[in-house]
Order: C-alpha cells, then structure tokens, then sequence
C-alpha cells in the first residue's frame, strides 16, 4: 500500500481535530466470495474521502458496511469511538439521524411525490412540523438547484439528473454529519456530473460535514476529496497485500509507480487486454458457450 | 467365463443403481433441507414482524393506502368470482343432486360449501394472486432499487414500514372479502337454483337455514384470517429475498402466490380437522343432512 504522510493530507485551513469514524480489521464474505479482507481506516472529522477502484472491488460494500446496511463478517466499525454494529435498533436508528446517504440511482420512493420524499426523514424522526417541513423542503430543493415546483411530481417524471439532486436534498435535510455517496456522477453527462461534483463541494463548504463519496469517476475523485484511498478487487490482491493499494491525497496520485493505480487513474486497460487476447486466442468450441444463451438468437 | 463376465455386468449394474439412488435421495434431501431452511426463514420474519407489531403502531399514512389496496381495489373481483362459484355449484350439484330426487336440498349443500370452505378459499385465493404477488413486486422492486437500504438509511426499519401495515391489512380485511365472497356466493347459487333451474324457493331457503349454522359462518371467517396472515407473510418475505434484476422480482412475485397457495391448503386441512373436532366436541350429535 502507498500511504502518503498524514501532514501532507491535511489542509492546514481544515483541521482534522478528532477522529470520526475508524473501521478495523473489517471483512465481508458475501455468499461464498470474499469482498473485503482486513481493511483498517480513519476518517476524521471534516475529512472528504474519496473511495475508488474498479467495478466490483468492494467500494460499495465497504460503505454500506460504515453505516450498518450491511454487517461485515467480522471486524469493528467504531462512529465516534462506538461500535455501530453493536448497536441496538433503536440506538442505530437515533443514530442514522446524523447520516445522509445519497444512492447511486437516487432510490427515491416510487409511491411518494418528490416533497414526500425529501420531507422522508423528518417525517421519519417524528419532527414533522407541517408548515417548518415545506419550508425546509424548498430550502433543500433550492439548495441542489431545483424548482419549488417539482414537489408535487412523481420520481418517474424527472430526469436522472434532477432525481440524483433530490437524492441530495433529502440525504441533507437532518443536517447531517456524515454524508455518503454512492456514485454520484454515474449515468450522468459531464455538464451534470459536473453540478453534481460543485453540490458535494458547497455542502461541505456550507454544513461542517464528513463526506464518503465512492466513484470510478477519477474527476469526480479529484475535484471533491481531499483524500483518496483505492482498494483493489480480492481476487486479484497477493496473499498478504493490503486491499487499500493507495491511501493519500488526489495531487500525490500522480507520482505514484504502482502500475495498477496509475492504470486505473488513467483509465488504461494494461494487462486486462491481455485477458481479452487470451479469450479470443482460445480455440472456443460451440460447446463452451451457454447454450441456452446461443438459443434465444 | 460367462458367468464370470455376467456376475461382472450385474455387479456394474448393481454399482449403477446405487450410484442413483443415492443422487436421487441425496437430491430429495437437499430439497428437504432447502424447504426447511425456508421455513424457518419465513418464521423468523414473521416474529420480527409480530415483535415490531406489539411494540410500535404504524403510522395512519402508511395504513390507509395499504387497506385501500387491499380492501376496496379487491371488492369487485371477489364479488365476481363468489357469485360464478355460486353458480357452478348449483349446476355442478344439481346435476348430481336430481338423479337421486334430492335437488330441493340443494341450498343447504351450496350453501354450507360456500360458508365453511369455497368463500375462505376463494377470498384467500383472489387476495394471493392480485395482492400477495403485488406485494412481493413492490417490494421485491424496492430492494433491487436500494429503497429499502434507503428507509434503513433513514432510521426507518422496513419491517416496520412495509410488511406490518399490509399484515393488518390482510387479516383484518380477508374476513371482510370472505363475507362478500359467501354473500356472493349465496346469491349466485340461489339465482341459478331458483330462477334457473326452477327449484322451489321456500325449500330452497328452508334447507339453507336448517342446516348452515353459525359455526359454518364462524369457521369460515376464523379460517380466512390464517388465510391473510400466511399471505402477507410470505409475500413480503419473498418480496425482501427477491434476487437482482426483473427476472428476480418476476420469480418473487410468482413464488409468493404458489408458496402462499400451497400453505393456505395445507393449514386449510389442519384448521378444518381441528374445527371439526371442536363441532363435535360442543355439538355431539352434529346437524344431519339426509
């Protein structure tokens, strides 16, 4: 693992006084795969962390498993020196209150108009105060840039865009102190994707929060965090190898020397053709494709 | 050599039958324990949720679109298909019933049917398939779409929000279906009975009163609330197990109305054994037909 020194990760403007959330020796086999293997981390306070590496290393799953949607296999995540997973359900639930959780497709509630949805959480922790909640509601929905008018309307009548700002919108309505985001910018144009990367910015210019953002979107990565760690799938990491393979500021990514981070920061391919080669190169025989798939054709 | 060579063939037909038993049992087993395992699963669901029920309401705006779903949007079809049942009856009896000159007792045989097993069954079976598999979908599309990671998110536990509210919904509104369902029923086979095939009205009527008791109608409806609760159990727990993609909400949707079908028939048989034990228990001699 590359690990850049912690007085070069912090910004002198943003003191990162106490640690708020610090995972250790954390695993996660999910069926019969393991996802996660011993990973160790310690987000301050105030600290914007960017979470990358390609599909399917785990960056989601580590996130999930930071607020408790998913339990890991062993190993602690302690949230402000507690360990979250345990945690009885009503002391989790008191807790979620100082999340935010922005999802990769929104996963706002199909049944609910765009107001219901953003007024969720209130509503939620019982702090439904009729007229306060509107307000508080425009307030957010203005804050991510969108109309007043967009409450009435169903998440199906906008565009993925706008529902991703909603997403936003009611992961900010607490005020929380965590923030997370589970790819922000995927599925959007660069214009959008680029809105979305100032919202993350002057949310945290705005509240004093800590922010999660897990992305593959290097610009994404670079323009928000203030700190960037990279995990590498399971399978391909050497029996005894950190999965975090780069742990340090956005600017030291470009004097790394590990091929695989320069690899993926800038979006080659390397030894993966390779792999491709060796697939077309194999003498396939009809046998060894699936025939049910060869049947619908 | 011959009976050499035939011991040895025999010998590896032996091994090959063995060979296949076993997969075959072994097969069966893994089918058993499967089955078990889900089981337990769905009972462990349905304690949470029996826990969350005792311990904290649901919310009223959770509560009132879930029994409209479920109560008013199923009203007209249950009515419907009560009233054909109704009818088929009265034309699948008659037709037995007139070869033996006893087609005047027609009402009491529609009619105890009708009270004491099609209505229940019938409800039960409109209410899996047009809102047990809806809700496993729902549900089912929930998860697949992170919404239910996103009421977890928001400090609101699932359990809670989703299955509980359709839960009461069932059985608190199945027994309601089921009155329809007989109601309809009756007014079915009286109108095919009567109008149709000319049996005399008074009869007809007389029967039904001598022979469908209050325990009939009482049975029905006690039955019909085990019908709900397996119902919205199972639905929802298959909705929350749904696998990723359409084709798992496809098969959640499926396997909540055949796993829902399947349980209803099976405590249907339990309950009318018991049921039928208590009848005789308070009323020895019982109400004799013919």
């Amino acid at each position: 693992m590359v690990s850049i020194p912690n007085s070069t990760l912090h910004d002198s403007s943003r003191p990162y006084d106490r640690t708020l959330i610090e995972t250790q020796q954390l695993n996660l086999i999910y069926g019969s795969q393991q996802i996660l293997r011993d990973i160790n981390l310690v987000i301050p306070r105030g600290q914007t962390l960017a979470i990358i590496g390609e599909s399917g290393c785990g960056k989601t799953m580590l996130l999930k498993s930071i607020v408790n949607l998913i339990k890991p296999t062993s190993g602690k995540v302690l949230y402000d020196g507690r360990d979250i997973h345990a945690l009885n359900n009503v002391e989790m639930t008191k807790l979620r209150r100082k999340f935010g959780f922005v999802f990769q497709n929104a996963a706002l509630f199909d049944s609910m108009t765009i107001g219901e949805n953003v007024a969720f959480p209130l509503v939620q922790q019982g702090l439904d105060l009729t007229r306060n909640t509107e307000k508080m509601v425009i307030e957010r929905l203005n804050e991510v840039g969108l109309p007043e008018s967009v409450i009435p309307k169903r998440p199906s009548q906008l565009s993925g865009g706008m529902r991703k700002r909603v997403g936003l919108a009611r992961a900010l309505i607490l005020e929380p102190e965590l923030v997370l985001y589970d790819e922000p910018t995927t599925g959007l144009d660069p214009i959008m994707s680029d809105v979305i990367n100032e919202l993350i910015l002057r949310t945290r210019q705005k509240y004093p929060v800590t922010s999660i953002v897990v992305t593959h979107d290097m610009r994404t990565a670079k323009k928000v965090a203030d700190r960037i760690i990279m995990l590498y799938p399971f399978p391909r990491l050497e029996p005894n190898e950190s999965q975090i393979i780069y742990d340090g500021p956005p600017s030291g990514l470009e004097y790394i020397e590990d091929k695989r981070v320069r690899q993926f920061v800038e979006g080659e391919a390397g030894e993966r053709l390779m792999e491709l080669r060796r697939w077309s190169d194999a003498d396939l025989t009809p046998s060894q494709f699936p025939q049910d798939s060869l049947r619908q054709f | 050599m011959r009976n050499l060579l035939t011991l040895e063939t025999m010998t590896q037909q032996t091994q090959r039958m063995t060979a296949g038993a076993a997969r075959g049992i072994s097969n069966w087993g893994a089918v058993v324990i499967d089955g078990l395992i889900t089981l337990g699963d769905i009972a462990l669901f349905a304690y949470t949720m029996l826990r969350w029920l005792f311990t904290a309401s649901p919310k009223r705006g959770t509560i009132l679109p879930v029994f409209y779903q479920v109560g008013v949007l199923s009203l007209p079809v249950v009515a419907l298909t009560g009233t054909f049942i109704g009818m088929v009856l009265a034309i699948q009896s008659y037709a037995q019933f007139h070869t033996i000159g006893l087609e005047n007792k027609l009402g009491a045989v529609i009619n105890m049917s009708l009270v004491r097993e099609l209505g229940p069954v019938l409800a039960a079976t409109m209410l899996a398939g047009r809102v047990g598999s809806a809700m496993a979908a729902v549900i089912g599309t929930m998860r697949v779409t992170e919404q239910i990671d996103a009421l977890l998110a928001m400090g609101a536990d699932p359990v809670h929000y989703l299955v509980v509210p359709r839960f009461l919904a069932c059985i608190f509104l199945i027994p309601a279906l089921t009155i329809m369902a007989d109601f309809m029923g009756i007014v079915g086979g009286y109108f095919y009975s009567v109008i149709i095939l000319n049996i005399d009205h008074a009869q007809y009527l007389r029967n039904s009163r001598d022979y469908v008791g209050g325990f009939d109608f009482f049975s029905g409806i006690f039955k019909s609330v085990f019908f709900g609760a397996i119902i919205a159990v199972v639905s929802c727990y298959r909705g929350f197990h749904c696998q990723a993609g359409a084709e798992g909400v496809g098969k959640a949707a499926t396997a909540a109305f055949v796993l829902s079908f399947v349980l209803i028939l099976g405590i249907d048989v339990i309950l009318n054994i018991l049921l039928e034990a208590v009848y005789m228990m308070l009323w020895p001699r019982g109400a004799v037909l013919f």
